[in-house]
Order: C-alpha cells, then structure tokens, then sequence
C-alpha cells in the first residue's frame, strides 16, 4: 500500500512537469490550430540562458530566474511574429512542419553552443533532500515541483477570468473575426498568448534543469506533455492538465508494477487506445467538420 | 496547360516526347554511372536511392492522401528487421525475403491505419509519432532481433551472384527503385489513386461519391508502409549493420522534410527531395572536410561554439532549410520547376 502511494505520488510529480508543458501546447493550439513541436525547445533555450546566468556571470537566483522567464516570453513572441506569422496559406500539415523546421535550429544551435555533455544547474534546492510525510518519500524538487505546476495552474485560470488580455486571448480563440470585429488587435493576441506559452514552458524546464541539463532534456517532457495534452483534449486547458497527470501516474504504476523497460513507450500506448474510443480525448468535445 | 483531353492522356506514361527523352537518359545515366564514379559516390547513390524508395511510399501517404505520419522510421524499422531475421533464422532468399518484410511492415501499416481513420491533425500526428518511437523501444528489447546490440546483414546471394560491394548492390538497387517509383506513379492513376485524391481534397465529399473511406484509408497507410518496408530492407545491407537507435523519431522527421522540400503531391518533387537532402544530409556529416566552409566553421566553432557540438550545424541547416520552403514556396521543387516551367513556356509574354 505504501508502494502504490509512493508510486502514484512520483508519477503526480513526474505529471506536473508534463502538465506545464501540456499546458502551454494546448495554449498555442487554441490560439494558432498548430501542435506545436517547438515547445520544448523554447524551454530549452531559456534554460540554457539561466544556466549561463547562474554559472558563468554568477547572477544572484532572484534576479536569474525571473530574466530567464521575461526572456522565454520574448522568445515565444518573436517565433510567432517572426516565422509562424509569415506562413503563406498555412495548413496543418504546413504549420507542422514549420514548428518541426524551428526545433531542429533551437537545438541545433543550443547544441552546438554547449556540446552534448551532461550538467546540472545550481538551484537553491538539491535534487537530493526529501521530505518524509509518514512513510512516504518525497523529493523536495518534485514536492517544488507540484507546488509551482499549481500555482501557475491557479494563476493561468485567473488570468483568463479576469485579466482583460486573457478575455481577449479566450474571444479571438473562440471566434476571431467576431474578436477582430470588437477591437481586439487578434494578430498581437496571438503573438502574446506564444509569449505566454513559452514562459510557462521554461517553468516546466527550470524544475527539470537541476537534475539534468543538456540539449535534448526536453523532448521526453515535451512528448509527454503532447500525449497528456491529446489525452486531455488538445481544446482544454484543464483536460491537458488532468491528461498529463494520468500519462505521468500511468506511466509510473507501469514502471513500478509491469515493467520498467517500456516505461517511457507506455504513455503512447495509452494515447493510442484513448484516441480509439474518443477521437477527440477526454476533455473536448468531438469536433464534427460542417460541409 | 496541362489539359487533360481523354482518359487514356490522363494514363499515358510519357505525356511528351521531351519527357520520355529525359527519361531514357536518365536510366542511361543510372546504368553507366558506377562505371565511372568512385565507390564513395555509389554509396552515396545507393543511400539517396533507399531514401527515394521510402518518400515515394510517404508522399503516397501524406502527399495524395492527406494523412500525416510521424512514423515512418518505425515502418522502416520494421522492414530492415524483418528482412534480415527471414535471411538469418528462416534461411529465405532475399528476393523473398524483401517483399515479405515490406507486406509485414504493411500489415503493421494497416493496424496503424485502423486508429486513424478517427484521428486527424494533431491527434493523427501524435498517434503516428508515438507509433514510431514505440517500434524502436521494442525492437531494442527482443532478444530474437539482437537487442541493443543490433544485427549484422547476412552475406547477400542470387541465385550465382554475390552482391558484395556497393557496385554490385547498385545494380540490385537501382532497378528495384525504379520499378516501385513507376508502380507509385502508376497507382496514381488509377481508382485508387483517384480515390486517394479525392480522400485529400474533401474526405466527406469523397465519401458520399462512394469511395470506401475505410478501405482507401488503411490501404494507403499499408501502400507506404510497404514502400517504407521494401526501403528499410534494402536499407540494412546499404549499411550491413542495424540497430534500434538507426530509426529514431529524427528519422521520421527527415523522411517528412524530404517529402515536403520536393513538394507533396507531385511524383517527381519527393524524388528530387529526396535525393538532394539524402545528399545534403551526407556531406554535412563531415561538413569540416569541405573546403573554406569546413575551415571557416571550425574556427567559428573554436571561438564561440563548442568543436563537439559541429555535428550539430546538420540540424541547423535543415531546420532553416524547413521554414523557407514553408514559408516562401509551400509546393516546394516541384513548386519552383512548375513556375519556371511556366515563365519560360509563356516567355516574352
């Protein structure tokens, strides 16, 4: 018994990470109809960036952090503006392919920037420290972890109640001519609602960094993250996040129970069988194409 | 400009005289050319043919029927173990053992097809990328197909002939790649290509002229599968060495971005693609033995980059290489050779 809640409670950790990076996959979806395979990718660079901050100038965590996310955010909104914006007629598959173009060149140049070694980033926490609440185990980073992922949860959902930009991010979702119609300037929306998406990314990927820091770090949370959000509903903001949990504890009560070898395919397998029975996911509801 | 006035112009195989002209050179030239090039470039040959193979079998998929497939690598995965555990437990001839591997790949095409016929866009994307990368996982852990470790290819014989330098596979290659881009070609011309089109254009219109959308669906997923197969079998004594990390979801990629820098839709555009980035996708591999380019990259990887990292310059290239054919010429080389083709016919009006 106490296994099972160890495991369900690592894989709700593992989930938060998945959970962030669903999230802002589901947010760019909404805004531009594109999945968008850049994601992780603009996590990474900020990491990178906050790692050289923190390392090489020797910046103080209160002032490296917050830059790093201020930078995440500008880096979203010049992708948009200055690539995802220019598409000429864009389909999906067009789009796609764009987003995929922009990931190779992010971790192309992050990787040849910082070679393959393997590094971790100081953190005020060690990954090493754990809490013991009765006889379960936690980590202190993934009880972080789970307290930032809600937080940031917390605050998208009253950023989108009551902020004037997030009513004009859910109406140019919704219908954009109507948004455009209203005043609602919907092109620079958009291009904020990436900013957004970025920073809330880089978030998932400064909670991973101080385990591990290298250029494809973030594929594994970016592909989980995908398939939670597909689980979910690619439309849903809390569909993505309930999806990611259950790809993260999912995945985990396989590693713990069946085997740890396909581990990391498991999360497939249930995107997959979900998708069988609701082609939509969970969460949304089934979209029917008008003739 | 490309009226079609009958049926049997819409079937023909040279609509002109200048293309079955072009044509016959061609195949000269494939034939005379490991007479006179040096063995790095019949390698090099051979692999841009494999990579034809497969994006012939994807533009299929994704270019006539609307079907997107993250998962090609896996498909290919499939086909370069299966042939090569026919040859090596089963003790099957190549020439049997090829079309086997690539109707198993099929077969594996048709159970993938099945989840998406419900599925499009993103969710078809992630359904087939997932596909993929779960092949490899568990090809990496059967004991039977060498684990981690991977296989070696058999000696490869015919009948009297050993095929054992890249020379001799060449002549096996070329013309089995020539037979498939013409069964590809001709596949779109007829029913089933039509239906295919038609599946792309509007799948709902399509359905209510009576196209199965079912059958047509899952067979185009099998077609490319097959392809890819036949491909990932030939694929495996190009190298003579396979192993699961080969079929990587970066694989996937590459056979996309092929498909769509020729041009989807079209029969020659994923050809060119695929043979210009295969090439690409080559040199840049030892990008610091090319002149002045190689030098001037490894100083400005001295001074501002890291030298572990250049390998990397190949994702940087074909990353930018993505977003300009999307953004500026979204039929890609077949969009560029259609308006000059066009300029120049119309040329001084």
């Amino acid at each position: 018994m106490i296994d099972f809640l160890q495991i369900i409670l690592s894989g709700i950790a593992v989930g938060s990470s998945y959970a962030l990076m669903g999230l802002g996959m589901v947010l760019i979806y909404k805004a531009s109809e594109v999945p968008n395979f850049v994601q992780g990718e603009m996590a990474l660079l900020p990491v990178f960036i906050a790692y050289m901050l923190l390392s090489s100038y020797g910046l103080p965590y209160y002032i490296a952090f917050p830059a790093t996310l201020l930078f995440a955010f500008f880096l979203g909104c010049i992708l948009e503006f200055a690539v995802l914006r220019r598409a000429k007629e864009p389909n999906v598959l067009g789009l796609i392919i764009i987003t995929i173009g922009l990931e190779m060149l992010l971790i192309g140049f992050v990787s040849w920037k910082f070679g393959a070694d393997q590094r971790a980033m100081p953190f005020p926490i060690s990954s090493y420290d754990s809490i013991i609440i009765g006889e379960i185990f936690i980590s202190t980073l993934d009880m972080l972890t789970l307290v930032v992922a809600l937080i940031i949860m917390l605050s998208l959902f009253l950023f989108f109640r009551f902020s004037k930009i997030g009513v004009a991010m859910k109406a140019t979702q919704q219908n954009e001519n109507a948004a455009a119609l209203m005043g609602i300037k919907t092109n620079r929306i958009r291009m904020i609602t990436w900013g957004i998406s970025a920073a809330v990314g880089s978030v998932a990927g400064l909670l991973i960094a101080p385990v591990l820091v290298e250029p494809y770090m973030m594929w594994d949370p970016m592909l989980k993250g995908f398939a939670g959000a597909v689980v979910g509903g690619m439309t849903s903001l809390p569909g993505s996040v309930f999806g990611a949990y259950i790809v993260g504890v999912v995945e985990h009560l396989f590693g713990g129970y069946v085997s740890i070898e396909f581990k990391s395919v498991v999360a497939f397998v249930v995107i997959v069988l979900v998708l069988c029975f609701k082609p939509s996911g969970l969460f949304a509801r089934h979209y029917v194409k008008k003739v | 400009m490309d009226m079609k006035r009958d049926y049997y112009e819409d079937v023909e195989f040279f609509t002109s005289g200048v293309i079955a002209f072009w044509l016959s050179v061609l195949v000269i030239g494939l034939a005379i050319f490991p007479f006179v090039a040096k063995n790095y470039y019949v390698y090099v040959a051979n692999y841009m043919a494999i990579n034809v193979i497969v994006v012939i079998g994807l533009n299929l998929l994704v270019g006539y029927t609307g079907q997107i497939s993250m998962g090609h690598a896996g498909f290919f995965a499939i086909g370069a173990y299966a042939t090569v555990a026919l040859m090596t437990h089963a003790h099957f001839p190549f020439l049997l053992a090829l079309p086997v591997a690539g109707f198993i790949a099929a077969f594996f095409g048709f159970l993938l097809g099945l989840p998406a016929l419900r599925l499009e866009g993103p969710y078809l994307a992630i359904a087939t990328l997932g596909f993929g990368i779960t092949i490899t996982q568990v090809i990496g852990k059967i004991k039977f197909l060498g684990e981690r470790q991977g296989l070696h290819a058999p000696e490869l014989t015919i009948g009297p002939w050993h095929v054992n330098t890249d020379k001799d596979f060449y002549f096996l290659l070329i013309p089995i790649t020539i037979l498939l881009a013409v069964l590809a070609r001709n596949l779109v011309h007829t029913k089933v290509g039509r239906a295919f089109i038609a599946i792309r254009d509007a799948d709902i219109a399509a359905e209510t002229m009576g196209i199965n959308l079912t059958l047509y669906k899952t067979m185009a997923f099998a077609v490319s599968a097959f392809y890819a197969g036949v491909g990932g079998g030939l694929y495996a004594f190009v190298l003579r060495f396979i192993e699961p990390e080969l079929f990587s979801l970066f694989m996937s990629i590459m056979f996309l971005t092929m498909a769509v820098v020729g041009g989807l839709g079209s029969m020659m555009g994923p050809i060119a693609g695929a043979c210009l980035l295969g090439l690409l996708d080559l040199q840049l591999r030892n990008i610091l033995e090319v002149p002045y380019i190689g030098q001037w990259i490894k100083a400005l990887s001295e001074s501002y980059f890291t030298m572990t990292g250049v390998s990397n310059i190949q994702m940087i290239v074909f990353g930018s290489i993505l977003i300009a054919i999307m953004l500026f010429e979204p039929l890609g080389i077949y969009g560029i050779w259609i308006r000059t083709k066009k300029y120049w016919k119309m040329w001084p009006y």
